[in-house]
């Protein structure tokens, strides 16, 4: 298996806070990685680098060989590196379509001024990313809300949407901010059996997660993070079985951190 | 609506504003009504820029600014250097357009009540400079601007020379009306192309504007340029009108005013300006002879207004069957 994202001595600092000290580890093509770890571990921290939302302080992340850490983040998607929202971050005022639809933008032949005038590339493109769209709500089974709202849609139906949104940009690597959060177990189900399908798509998925079960069903190896530092790294199997990953989640016997 | 209808009322409209209008007004005797009708399109225009930057999530009061610079530029132009009025209102526009994209590449990071407060400060900078500057005359302004000459392409007279004109009142309405009228078919078209969708994505959430591939500081310092080259021509006219312009032409009030413009039109809606404008001024007008409760009748529609049509005039039900901005 080739590596397609690496992520190398990545540090941040916020002022004397630090949220993510030396972290390296690579990411395979086309797996699922998950990233977990206790509430405060910089999980999210490394996800807004590796995106390029975020500056690094020190250390970098590698795409394919190049640099995509502290770029823009329409830089790093341009790449093939998108990530999704933690909130259910969506455009509210559209359809479900219409955001499908705008998310295309990189996929785009014509210029801006091409969209304005209609030039038949612009055309071209619209009536693509139509097509794609509705190709994308049925991969997703959401043509039924098509046309609603965004803002009226239910919590699943969000994160559905929100995975929709990052696969019409055409990545390489998605990355996953907590897919699974304040689901139930049938929700959570369908949504992993989503996520195995999005990997079917030629797309490597990093995501960071707090369910448990989720994670150890989907993923094809984990990273723990916590307090900042990578203390384990590898299979759902050899995780479970990991003394400091368990002394991390349930404490040695004289403190408690974490859940 | 189809196509077909969108196509007759566009017409009416042109029939309306083009012959009924002048017409009215002939029959009437009422000849002030071109003057106020001409600033009407002309604020509009300036109005609509500041629709565009409301429309990717900026509150814009600085659009006096840029009016200013346009008159200015006119001016200085016409009076030092003899161009002609026609090459002189596209530079008038290009100048302010890209003063705005050296001044939006910093202030547009800003949001919300900041970026609003930052332009609030604009038209007052632009009044300053104005009045400091050796080549706009100070306080004293430049005046006696000549009417615009004649337009001609390969020798063959467009627009004649408006100081032979019997009637300048009415060119100028003409020039005011088919400007405003490209201006909001242009808008139009920029809203409900792409473009138009993904000013919506910044406006409704930048970060995942963002992460879809959205180069947002560009995308932003576009829409604001757009909106100032508006401003620009709109005061750059406006300025011509007068044949005078003073460091006091436009005022925070106008700028104030353009963007309460969008707000009784209605921001949801690319002719909300244009309807606002009319409303606006024209109603300001209207309530002249309520002498000294003028001021307060007018405050108080504004804030019934807003109180009973917080989306603006064009939410009215009336407006929604014929004039509604379309979202496939």
């Amino acid at each position: 298996m080739s590596t397609i994202l690496e992520i190398n001595n990545v540090t941040k600092k916020f002022g004397g806070l630090i949220a993510n000290n030396d972290i390296s580890f690579k990411v395979n093509k086309q797996e699922i990685l998950s990233i977990i770890g206790p509430n405060g571990a910089g999980k999210s921290t490394l996800f807004k680098m590796i995106s390029s939302f975020m500056k690094t302080t020190s250390g970098e992340v590698l795409f394919e060989g190049k640099r995509i850490s502290n770029l823009a983040p329409h830089i790093a998607a341009r790449m093939g590196v998108v990530r999704t929202f933690q909130e259910t971050t969506i455009f509210k005022t559209m359809t479900v379509r219409d955001n499908i639809i705008i998310s295309h933008h990189l996929r785009s032949n014509s210029n801006l001024f091409g969209f304005f005038i209609g030039s038949s590339t612009a055309r071209n493109d619209e009536r693509e990313f139509t097509r794609s769209a509705d190709e994308l709500l049925e991969f997703l089974s959401i043509t039924d809300i098509g046309n609603e709202l965004a803002s009226t849609l239910p919590q699943g139906h969000l994160r559905t949407l929100g995975i929709a949104i990052g696969l019409a940009t055409n990545p390489k690597i998605l990355l996953l901010d907590e897919p699974f959060a304040g689901m139930n177990h049938d929700e959570t189900m369908h949504m992993v059996d989503l996520v195995s399908n999005v990997r079917d798509r030629n797309v490597t998925v990093l995501l960071v997660e707090h369910d448990m079960s989720a994670v150890m069903k989907i993923s094809d190896r984990i990273v723990v993070l916590n307090f900042g530092e990578l203390i384990a790294e590898g299979t759902p199997k050899e995780i479970q079985e990991n003394k400091i990953v368990i002394e991390a989640y349930l404490g040695s016997e004289d403190d408690s951190i974490g859940l | 609506m189809t196509k077909a209808s969108k196509l007759i009322y566009f017409f009416i409209f042109l029939v309306t504003i083009l012959g009924i209008v002048p017409w009215l007004i002939e029959i009437s005797g009422r000849w002030d009504y071109y003057y106020t009708l001409t600033s009407v399109a002309l604020l509009s225009i300036a109005s609509s820029g500041v629709w565009l930057t409301f429309y990717i999530g900026r509150i814009n009061i600085g659009q006096g600014a840029y009016a200013l610079a346009g008159g200015y530029v006119v001016a200085i132009l016409v009076t030092k250097y003899d161009v002609s009025f026609w090459l002189s209102v596209p530079i008038a526009g290009l100048f302010c357009s890209f003063v705005s994209m050296l001044i939006g590449a910093s202030i547009l990071r800003l949001r919300g009540v900041y970026f609003a407060m930052i332009t609030l400060v604009l038209t007052e900078v632009a009044k300053l400079t104005a009045m400091s500057l050796p080549i706009t005359n100070g306080a004293k302004g430049i005046s006696s601007i000549a009417l615009p000459g004649e337009l001609s392409i390969f020798g063959i007279i467009i627009i004649p020379d408006f100081s032979t004109l019997a009637n300048v009142k009415l060119a100028f309405y003409y020039v005011a009306v088919i400007l405003m009228i490209f201006v909001f078919a242009g808008m139009y078209r920029l809203v409900n192309s792409r473009i138009g969708h993904l000013c919506r994505s910044l406006q409704q959430n930048e970060e995942l504007a963002s992460s879809i591939g959205v180069n947002i500081t560009i995308l932003r310092i576009i829409a604001y340029s757009i909106s100032s080259f508006l401003g620009g021509i709109g005061g750059a006219i406006f300025v011509s009108i007068s044949q005078s312009v003073y460091p006091t032409t436009f005022q925070v009030a106008d700028s104030i005013n353009f963007m309460l413009n969008v707000f009784v039109g209605g921001m949801g809606y690319v002719f909300g300006p244009m309807i606002g404008t009319l409303f606006i001024y024209f109603g300001w007008d209207l309530l002249f002879t309520t002498g000294k409760y003028q001021l307060l009748i007018y405050s108080s529609i504004i804030i019934a207004l807003i109180l009973v049509l917080p989306n603006g005039l064009l939410s009215l039900r009336i407006f929604n069957k014929s004039n509604k901005r379309e979202i496939k």
